[in-house]
This record gives structure tokens, sequence and C-alpha cells, in this order.
């Protein structure tokens, strides 16, 4: 999907907990998440660490379709 | 050692002919190079020559499949060839299927290797792939450059002679052999010099995925449009439009508008392949709607497109996921958006 999506001309970022996964399927700009039931939370934290933990997660994204980009990148 | 003799093979438009009003002309051929033949030539000088190129018409080739299959094959086999290209034939259907044809001709009748180029959808791979080594090229001419030396490198890794040649498309056969060791021991001693960080060659290669060139990076994500995208099935609560847990055949399209937060009364997850505990709790967390809508009003990046798209990629067929992905892309492109967020489970 990530690749069919990037196909159209839209740089994508692909936030996933597997990165091999990722790197298999061929995602070009990838941020690795916390796990897979909850990919941007973690919910042994309070409330408040975790939305900031999904915070710097999501800039980091941002970040990443800023950057240009030639091969697969892990962020 | 002398060179090596190739000859290739190119349709009426390669040729320089002309295009579909030119396409129903008769097989030709002629001495030396033509067309992308030059490219080839330059990358293949040292090892071998083109001697000979035959041209032959796409709607021909089709239309009379025995006569002109007759004809390139006596054409060819006159120059004494090592070793046959044909194409690049890209994502050109016809062509495909003409150049796939002769792939099969030369391999059944003249023994010797043949080498094409195609987009893995090109209707030609699937037909004659255990014909030849095609290369994997782009889907129009315009990826010429990079398919030409792909495709002298394998062409080269032939003439060689090497025992194991790369850089194509699976032909789908499968070859036995016979190892000294027993399969437990390949195994261990695999695993071994994986660990030691020594060089190790698995018996059995994932599948190959094809690859999409990286897009251009945003310039300015302050006034990017964003869309989210997620795989882990975030849909809004009770799941209105019914997505699978698994072997998803659907996907959804989300309005954002009247969420900031997602809570336990507005979100779920529609996935099936993980403890849906903590996603059920706060769906924030497989699809952070939360946080986005207070860096959108920070002016963190520009702004936010109005719909999420979800579906559930578990056990979910590539050739649907890439039909969504690829729908997804095409309405996201019409609304404006710049670049997306995908998130996964």
């Amino acid at each position: 999907m990530v690749k069919a999506i990037e196909a159209q001309g839209l740089p994508i970022v692909h936030m996933c907990t597997i990165v091999p996964i990722s790197k298999t399927v061929g995602a070009n700009r990838i941020v690795p998440t916390v796990a897979i039931p909850y990919p941007l939370g973690n919910p042994e934290l309070d409330p408040k660490d975790e939305k900031e933990l999904r915070r710097k997660l999501v800039r980091k994204a941002l970040k990443a379709l800023e950057t240009p980009v030639t091969e697969q990148t892990v962020f | 050692m002398g060179k090596k003799r190739i000859v290739h093979y190119i349709n009426q438009f390669f040729a320089g002919i002309g295009g579909e009003e030119k396409a129903d002309i008769k097989p030709e051929k002629s001495d030396g190079v033509v067309g992308p033949g030059m490219a080839f030539k330059g990358q293949l000088s040292d090892v071998a020559e083109i001697v000979g190129t035959v041209v032959c018409g796409d709607s021909y080739f089709s239309e009379h499949e025995a006569d002109a299959s007759e004809t390139v094959l006596n054409m060819i086999e006159s120059y004494k060839p090592d070793l046959v290209i044909v194409g690049p034939s890209f994502n050109a259907g016809r062509y495909g299927v003409a150049a796939g044809a002769v792939a099969k001709l030369v391999d059944e009748n003249l023994h010797i290797p043949v080498v094409g180029g195609m987009y893995p959808e090109n209707p030609g791979l699937d037909l004659y792939k255990k014909h030849g080594y095609f290369v994997e090229t782009g889907n129009s001419a315009a990826t010429m450059r990079k398919a030409i030396p792909a495709m002298a490198d394998v062409v080269k890794q032939l003439l060689a002679g090497n025992e194991e040649i790369t850089g194509y498309m699976p032909k789908g056969i499968r070859v036995n052999e016979f190892k000294e060791e027993r399969g437990s021991k390949r195994a261990v001693d695999m695993l071994i010099n994986k660990i030691q960080g020594k060089e190790f060659k698995t018996e059995y290669p994932m599948p190959t995925f094809d690859r999409v060139d990286p897009a251009p990076a945003v310039k300015d994500i302050t006034k990017a449009r964003i869309a989210l995208v997620s795989s882990g099935g975030p849909v809004p609560k009770g799941n209105p439009d019914h997505i699978e847990s698994s072997s998803a055949s659907k996907y959804g399209k989300y309005s954002l508008k009247d969420i900031d937060d997602f809570t336990p009364e507005n979100g779920e997850t529609a996935h099936g392949g993980y403890d849906p505990v903590y996603a059920n709790e706060d769906l924030d967390r497989v699809l952070p709607v939360d946080v986005i809508k207070e860096m959108l009003a920070n002016g963190e990046f520009g702004s936010l497109h109005d719909y999420w798209y979800a579906t559930v990629g578990n056990g979910t067929s590539v050739a649907n996921a890439k039909k969504f992905g690829t729908e997804i892309g095409k309405q996201l492109k019409e609304d404006g958006v710049d670049a997306v967020i995908l998130t996964s489970t």
C-alpha cells in the first residue's frame, strides 16, 4: 500500500514497528514505532508522557517527509 | 577468445520506423545495431558484438504469429548468435508478448540464452518468463537508461558462463540439486555464519517485491497538506464499513472534522491480527489524531486532509493492498495532498 501510494508521486512515511517487513515490501521512508498493538503509544506511561512520545514520533515522520532520500532510509 | 555474437530483437517503434501506423510491418533484419542496440553496444563492447538486429511490427507479430515466428527465427539464426537480446519492452503489451514469444522460439529452437527487459505487469512476462532472463524495468521507455545497464549486466554474466546469474525476475523454474551435507547442518552453518557476521546465503530467498523510487521530499512542511492512512484498522466506533478483521477486501474513508482525540467512544480497531485492547482504549495509539490536530494548530505543518483512510493489513493479499494503495493515492493526489503518513501495526 505504501508503495502504491508513493507510485502516485506522493512522498509517504511508513510508521511501523517491524522495520524489516517495511524494508522488504519497499517503503522508502521508515520511522520505527513502539510495539505492534500500540505503534504510537505506550500504555505503561502516564497519559501525558505517552502523548509526548507520540508527538516526537510524528515530528520525526514530518521530518522524514521533508528529507530527500535516494534509497530506503530508516529515520 | 573472440567476441561473442548477439542478435537484438526490437519492434518498429524502437527501430525508428514508426509508431502504431507502422505496427504492421513484416520482419526485417539488418546487420549491426539499430535504436537501443547502440546503447547495448556501448555497454557490451568488451565482450560481445551485436551482429544483427531483427525488427518486426508488434501488430504484425501478434496477427501473423506463425509466419512471423518462422521468419524471425530464421533471421536470428542466420547470424549464428551466442545470445539474443529482446527489447526492453517496458509495459508495452504487444511488444512484450512478441519479445516473449521470440524468447521462447530462441530458447526452444536454438538453445541459447535470451535476455529481455519488462515491467513486471507486462503480460508478456507471465506468458514467457521461463524462456528468458527478463530484467525488471520501469513502465515506460523513459527508464531506458536504467534498463540497458541492468540487462547488459545479465548478458555479461551469461556470456562469462557464470554458474549463478543474478539481476533478473524469477523464471518460476525450480532446479533440483544434490548437496553433500544434509539440510539441518546447512541451516545451522548458515545460522552460525549469520551470528558471526560472516557471509551466508539463503537457500530459500524471500519473494521479491517491486520497488518504487522515493518521491521527492516536501519542500516546506509548514505549507504541506498531510493525509493520514493506516493498515492498522483504525475505524470509527462500530466499524461502519464492516472492514474484515483479516484478508480485508476493502478500505474506508472517514472524516477527521469532528475528531480531535480518539476515545473508547469514537474509535476502535477492526484489525484481527493483534491484541485490540490498547487500540480500543485509545485509537490515537494507532492513528495519532490527537497530536496531529495539536501540531496542526501550532503550525508545525500546513494543513490536514479532512479524511483518513484505513484498512486492515492482516493476511491481506498483495493484489488488494496494491489496489487500495493505488486508489487511495490517486484520490489523495486529486484532493491536493502533498504527503502521507501511513501507520502500520
